[in-house]
């Protein structure tokens, strides 16, 4: 089934000015449709925490969010150095982020857990030197 | 009371129908229709800023006026503690609150009495385990109001907690009553008041039934007056009526009530566009090690309200002398909270969803589609000459019914343009066809 109307953001790598742009502005919208506040928080917090990591690891990538009568699909895709062992990355305090990027108070290894945790639905497809897909589903009803 | 009951409210003679308040409204609450702004009054959340850019002073503050204070036999003044910022030096705490009773009051109680009692009992709710946290402050009206239409996932992190001014108004009553034997109906107890959004709190309260505050005096309305009368008070006069330690006269301005709590893990933001920003920030969890949070609508708190007088940078180093000088904040028995479940709110807010785009999600559905569609095609400049804050807000008018595409000066002139090809086009054909 094709989607009512989607919507595109550019993610830039290292902005940390505008890394969470995407989710607010996503987070809006749903409030503007009426959708469940806290459906709403699940999906924020889950596209947030996609988004930062394509500013941290991916050198920005983009987000592809369609909406449906029933659903939004979130799809955030980089062209980073990929993940090299997902199960690994997908545990609770795990990460590579660099010194720099822990002193701003990010990468404490949370980011994956906490996508899995709001999210309905969660695919993360990823390999070395081929980037980072992170497909979320949400439910609105 | 109507269902919305708003403090701030438009002088249409005055408007000239410019795009200011429509510029700077948090909630996208107006928009210039005919020549003349109008406010959307389910939006409306009271912060005042409209009033505060408005070059030709068209928006205002409903407040009471000081002839209802003279309706009542026993006259009380509970003036925020904003007040004591209006004044150079000379003119103390002391000189202040004894001006207030030769302005025509009975008895003054300092609302920074009660925001010490109100201290004491957020420390104690602090403590309870079950609390969600960072919890954020309801010491400012605009700012519960804007959690209530715009960030709903918050209203259980509001404090629950009697505002200072309702705190006030109750321990005055009770004090006339039980010390001077009044009968309540007597009394009068009026709020001095910096800001827009207590009025609206006075006359249509979300915490409680009724408020125990008989009317709102614009602490703009009181300067003259009280001024000329504390030139007649010596100077170094020692008014028995100061009760409130430092701490209490601190919550003026921002970040004081999160320094009369005393807790290290706090954020103090004032400013409502600065405000939702931190809102944003907690809304997608990403706040860490912050218990606290101070949220005010106006720039340097309420020292800056739309209501007061003195410039908020000029205030703060007024308040802050008047700070130096009080004394150490008395926790004892008597003003303390003793239970902070006492002051808990009678009544709760509720999720205001305003911005919905229909009751009927796969109808607003539709229309978002439209919307955005509608958004894609438009120039994108936000200049407010259609009368809407943004493209996308006009966009959201059109699907919503309220406006027109070609409310858009852009829009038009394209439509223009293409009408007057085509009539050449028609001319043309017809001059051809005669040939």
């Amino acid at each position: 089934m094709n989607s009512l109307f989607r919507k595109e953001y550019e993610i830039p790598a290292n902005d940390f000015s505008v890394a969470g742009e995407a989710s607010s502005s996503v987070r809006k919208l749903l409030n503007q449709l009426g959708v469940d506040p806290p459906i709403v928080k699940r999906t924020s917090i889950a596209m947030y925490e996609a988004e930062i990591n394509a500013v941290i690891h991916g050198n920005g990538g983009k987000a592809l969010v369609q909406f449906f009568e029933d659903k939004v699909t979130i799809l955030i895709s980089d062209e980073g150095p990929g993940i090299e062992d997902i199960e690994l990355a997908m545990q609770e305090g795990y990460s590579t982020a660099p010194d720099r990027i822990r002193e701003m108070g990010f990468g404490a290894g949370m980011g994956l857990s906490n996508i899995k945790k709001n999210a309905d639905e969660f695919v993360l497809e990823s390999e070395p030197g081929k980037g980072t897909r992170v497909h979320i589903t949400m439910y609105l009803l | 009371m109507t269902k919305y009951f708003h403090s701030v409210t438009l002088e249409k003679d005055k408007c000239r129908g410019c795009t200011n308040c429509i510029k700077h409204c948090p909630t996208e609450a107006i928009r210039v229709r005919n020549g003349k702004a109008t406010i959307i009054k389910e939006r409306c959340i009271d912060c005042g800023e409209c009033i505060k850019v408005c070059p030709y002073h068209a928006k205002k503050a409903v407040t009471d006026s000081f002839e209802l204070v003279q309706e009542y036999p026993y006259k009380i003044a509970i003036p925020a503690p904003s007040q004591y910022g209006q004044f150079g030096r000379d003119y103390s705490r002391d000189r202040i609150l004894q001006g207030l009773l030769e302005i025509g009051f009975d008895w003054v109680l300092e609302v920074s009495k009660a925001a010490e009692i109100v201290t004491d009992a957020t420390k104690q709710m602090l403590k309870s385990p079950e609390l969600k946290k960072p919890v954020i402050s309801s010491a400012c009206p605009a700012v519960v109001r804007l959690v209530q239409v715009r960030f709903p996932t918050l209203i259980p992190n509001l404090v629950k907690i009697e505002s200072p001014m309702e705190l006030a108004a109750r321990i005055a009553k009770n004090t006339a009553i039980r010390d001077k034997g009044i009968a309540k109906e007597d009394i009068g107890v009026f709020f001095i008041s910096p800001c827009a959004a207590k009025v609206t709190s006075v006359k249509a309260p979300y915490e409680k039934k009724e408020s125990s505050v008989n009317g709102v005096l614009s602490m703009k309305d009181i300067h003259i007056r009280l001024l000329e009368k504390m030139k007649n008070i010596p100077a170094d006069i020692e008014s028995p009526l100061v009760c409130s330690g430092y701490s209490g006269v601190g919550w003026a301005r921002s970040g004081g009530e999160s320094y009369a709590l005393g807790n290290e893990q706090y954020l103090a933001v004032h400013g409502i566009h600065n405000v939702i920003k931190v809102l944003e920030e907690i809304v997608a969890d990403r706040l860490e090690g912050v218990e606290f949070v101070e949220a005010l609508s106006c720039t340097e708190g309420c020292l800056g309200g739309p209501l007061t007088v003195v410039n908020p940078f000029v205030a703060r180093p007024n308040l802050k002398w008047e700070i130096k000088r009080a004394k150490e904040t008395d926790f004892s028995r008597e003003n303390s909270a003793k239970d902070y479940q006492d002051l808990l709110w009678t009544e709760d807010v509720e999720y205001k969803p305003i911005l919905k785009l229909d009751n009927d999600m796969l109808k607003a559905m539709k229309k978002m589609q439209q919307l955005e569609a509608i958004n894609e095609e438009m120039p994108g400049l936000d200049c407010g000459a259609c009368g809407a804050p943004s493209c996308r807000a006009l966009a959201e008018d059109i699907v919503r019914g309220l406006a027109c595409e070609t409310d858009c000066v852009f829009k038009l002139r394209e439509k223009v343009s293409s009408l007057a090809d085509q009539i050449k086009a028609l001319v043309q054909n017809t001059k051809r066809r005669n040939e």
